[in-house]
């Protein structure tokens, strides 16, 4: 380490004589890294005190087997489905003269703004009988097609036509243009969302318990129900961050190594849209059926119960309190998270070696791990080694920094890239040590990019049920715990008003991802 | 860089002010509560303990093993004083381990020995009984099981619901397990992973009977009579069969409180057990809509209730209910 901390020491004439800037941040950024491996050592840990015997009872066992292929199902039939309707979407939006299409675009994210087991809820209020694989798959097609909608048509605005018009001067037909040139160049979006909707499918809880569909997620928290963090829990956690592994490593294989930039000078023409004649109004048939499953039955039963439960299930203390307490973690966990970024945000771009791009892979490959899975790992390790922070706010804020570091850090690299370094230079030579440099001017610039990146962190905690539960401080009811409670005990009239004010909270932020979206494409 | 300290040092004291209740350092009167208990039931009695006594209650809702085995592993350390399940066996394993501190003799003395352990190291707070929860649209009294062995017969094959990850239904086992041993408790348990269907939660398997997807649940009373209370649009096509007849599954389950060694306000917690199990606790078991039988020396349950003394429960000693051979049974039985 110490060679690669020399490596991007400023060679600041001045400062030669102490560390400098870069050399402080690195080690930040270091420190935050080995905080964020924590999970995945405990895992290590665990399966190395458990012991090979052990181990291999607990997971060679017809349990496990059958979670497996629930899992491997699952996210098989969920991805590819998700992968198709987001690039028909995306396509509709983006590339057609479809009538409404901004709106549709905007109706396309919307969905993100109902927490997943939010979506689980309004369908068996619908369907009350709805359970198994079918059910799951139907359910997070809906919950998780916009994490694949949102990439795909980003990267559809931003292709150059003139590949496209070549093609089709060459004699291809339009559905062969599509095909052999439009969707080669869509295979990194596609490939990246396809990842982000197969971990978060590993990693959901409450979607899956409430349709009675078994993951190695639910799982674990049924194990952990009746064992705290026994050795079987540990077990099921080590297969759960293998299948996390085996996903990130098939993205990298599916996304190969080609080459997707445009060369040459110039910029390129906004794509043209295509004329769909007479298909212009029928098309139109996708979008809606897709946000009638997304967003209008998740309006549907929210509203049936809000009218059933009437004024009584208002019980302000109650709800006030859990709105207050959501609203405080969701600052302090946004704040935190985006400080905890920062180091590598401007370090990524600012010194973009080897050294810390590894930094910035461990921050990512940290963020993969389950819920779940980090939770169970911050629980053991603070009460046996670490017991002044267990059950505190510190431990539950550094699981929200291990999730959701890559939201806050994808915000705040794009800002600090705006922002030209000859200005921190300029501060340097104005006698400010590099630390107070940057903070009077990279940083505060980067100002926007932050308040994006908490916006996105503090959705990820709202929603957040799983660690939340599991690492709470005493006393703590957020409104997802709330909701969560009162629904496993079927009052879901009680329930409704916490989900509505989760969906309420979290519009103004899918607005904003849908804008960001818009804004890094240019349009 | 000063504004970043002050950024820093204001999030933390917004922390601070919002997740710490009024508890432990700043207020000698206040006791924390690990409850696996109904959290509704547990917030009530809280606010009646409070008014009545001016000490505020702090609680963290959990489950009851998941409970037992944290405070395991928290040891001497546990922030927790008080120790609320709803069935005895994660009480029996935290008294396996020594954690608990004797129940004051004044309080074991307002409650019945059979809702208590011998060694008096905690108390019984609450009770519910074991109940076959039927379709009564497809069920007549003739077709229900005589007993809840039968359930593991190939005549009950795809018919009945349980919640087995439960709490609850593995203090039934853990009945079933005391009462007629091992080849028993194994043999029914490798029946029941054949016929039955698993459901997250009773009051989802007792939805589940109503709506007709499932015949009968094997549960605990009081979710029919909470759901009836309310409106019974999840209970209003499902009739209770008791078994009775010193059944196993007759069985009734003891919710037990207890105090932790640990506690740095052992006076405060004594003082909650005292008032939970007198009038002032079980009171709101009477009066309230949660229908669990009241304990208590001379306090009466819900009148909705079948009285406790109609059950003709079989004989369990609670302080040896053994849930961890119990998961272990259930696990090789391919329930888990």
């Amino acid at each position: 380490m110490t060679s690669s901390v020399s490596d991007i020491a400023v060679p600041l004439a001045r400062h030669r004589h102490r560390l400098g800037a870069s050399s402080w941040t690195f080690l930040i950024a270091v420190v935050v890294a080995l905080l964020a491996l924590v999970p995945l050592g405990f895992v290590i840990w665990a399966t190395i005190a458990t012991g090979p015997e052990m181990a291999y009872k607990l997971i060679a066992r017809p349990r496990v087997g059958a979670l497996l292929t629930n899992t491997v199902l699952l996210v098989s039939i969920t991805v590819p489905i998700c992968a198709v309707l987001a690039v028909a979407l995306a396509f509709l939006t983006e590339r057609t003269d479809m009538p409404g299409r901004r709106l549709w675009a905007w109706l396309c994210i919307t969905p993100l703004a109902v927490p997943a087991f939010v979506h689980s809820y309004a369908w068996i209020g619908l369907w009350p009988g709805l359970h198994g694989l079918p059910a799951g798959v139907a359910i997070s097609v809906t919950a998780y097609f916009p994490l694949l909608y949102l990439p795909v048509a980003a990267a559809l605005r931003l292709l150059d036509p003139a590949l496209e018009d070549q093609a089709s001067s060459l004699g291809l037909s339009p559905l062969g243009v599509f095909r052999r040139v439009v969707l080669p160049q869509l295979r990194l979006s596609l490939c990246g969302g396809a990842l982000l909707v197969g971990l978060h499918l590993l990693a959901e809880y409450g979607l899956f318990a409430m349709i009675r569909f078994d993951t190695f997620t639910t799982a674990i928290v049924e194990q952990f129900q009746s064992t705290y963090n026994g050795v079987a829990a540990h077990m099921l956690a080590l297969v759960l961050v293998l299948c996390c592994f085996a996903l990130i490593g098939f993205e990298a294989i599916l996304r190969g190594r080609s080459r997707y930039a445009r060369l040459g000078s110039g910029v390129a023409r906004v794509a043209g849209v295509v004329r769909l004649g007479r298909w212009r109004y029928a098309v139109m048939a996708l979008p809606a059926l897709t946000a009638a499953f997304a967003l209008g039955i998740p309006a549907y039963t929210l509203s049936r119960w809000l009218i059933a439960g009437g004024a009584t299930i208002w019980r302000m203390d109650e709800i006030g309190l859990a709105l207050l307490q959501t609203l405080t973690i969701c600052v302090i966990g946004g704040f935190f998270t985006v400080l905890a970024a920062l180091p590598i945000a401007w370090l990524s771009v600012r010194r973009p070696v080897r050294s810390s791009r590894l930094v910035e892979s461990c921050y990512y490959l940290a963020s993969a791990m389950p819920g779940v899975v980090v939770a169970l790992a911050l629980v053991t390790v603070t009460v046996r080694v670490a017991l002044p922070l267990y059950q505190t706010v510190a431990t539950i804020t550094l699981a929200y920094v291990i999730m959701f570091l890559p939201r806050a850090l994808v915000s705040l690299r794009t800002s600090i890239a705006q922002v030209p370094v000859e200005l921190e230079q300029a501060a340097a030579s104005l006698g400010r040590s590099p630390a107070r440099a940057l903070m009077a001017t990279t940083v505060r610039l980067a100002a926007p990019g932050a308040a994006a990146g908490m916006a996105l962190t503090s959705l990820g905690i709202l929603n957040e049920l799983t660690a939340t539960q599991m690492l709470a401080p005493n006393g703590t009811r957020t409104l997802a715990m709330a909701f969560w409670a009162l629904s496993s005990e079927i009052d879901y009239a009680g329930a409704a008003p916490y989900a509505l004010l989760m969906v309420v909270f979290s519009l103004p932020m899918t607005w904003l991802l849908h804008h960001q979206s818009r804004k890094i494409a240019g349009r | 860089m000063r504004n970043s300290v002050a950024l820093l040092a204001g999030a933390s004291a917004l922390a601070v002010s919002v997740f710490a209740p009024p508890a432990h350092a700043q207020v000698a009167d206040a006791i924390t509560i690990y409850n696996a208990q109904h959290e509704g039931l547990t917030k009530e009695w809280a606010e009646a303990f409070k008014e009545d006594t001016g000490i505020v209650v702090t609680i963290r809702n959990g489950s009851d093993m998941e409970f037992a085995n944290q405070i395991v592993q928290e040891g001497e350390n546990s922030p927790a004083d008080v120790f609320l399940t709803e069935n005895s066996p994660a009480m029996a394993l935290v008294d396996g381990k020594g954690l608990f501190e004797p129940v004051a003799a004044d309080t074991l003395a307002q409650v019945p020995e059979q809702f208590r352990p011998s060694n008096g190291h905690w108390i019984g707070v609450a009770a519910r009984s074991t109940v076959f929860a039927y379709d009564k649209t497809k069920l007549s009294a003739d077709k229900l099981p005589k007993s809840m062995l039968d359930l593991a017969t190939p005549e009950w094959k795809g018919r009945w619901a349980a919640s087995p990850s439960g709490a609850d239904f593995q203090a039934i086992v853990g009945a079933l397990l005391q009462l007629k041993g091992r080849d028993t408790t194994e043999n029914w348990l490798e029946g029941m992973q054949a016929n039955y269907t698993a459901y997250k939660g009773n009051s989802i398997a007792m939805k589940a009977v109503n709506a007709g997807e499932v015949e009968g649940a094997l549960i605990y009373h009081y979710y029919y009579f909470g759901d009836q209370a309310k409106t019974g649009e999840n209970s209003n096509n499902v009739g209770l069969h008791y078994f009775k007849g010193q059944d196993p599954g007759a069985f009734v389950s003891i919710s037990g409180g207890g105090i932790l060694k640990s506690s740095k306000h052992k006076e405060q917690a004594q003082a909650f057990l005292e008032w939970l199990t007198g009038e002032g606790g079980q009171r709101v078991l009477r009066d309230g809509t949660f229908f669990e039988y009241a304990v208590g020396k001379g306090q009466a349950s819900n009148k909705a209730l079948v009285p406790l003394a109609e059950l003709d429960a079989p004989k369990v000693e609670p302080s040896t209910l053994n849930n961890a051979q119990v998961t272990d049974l259930m696990t090789e039985a391919g329930i888990f």
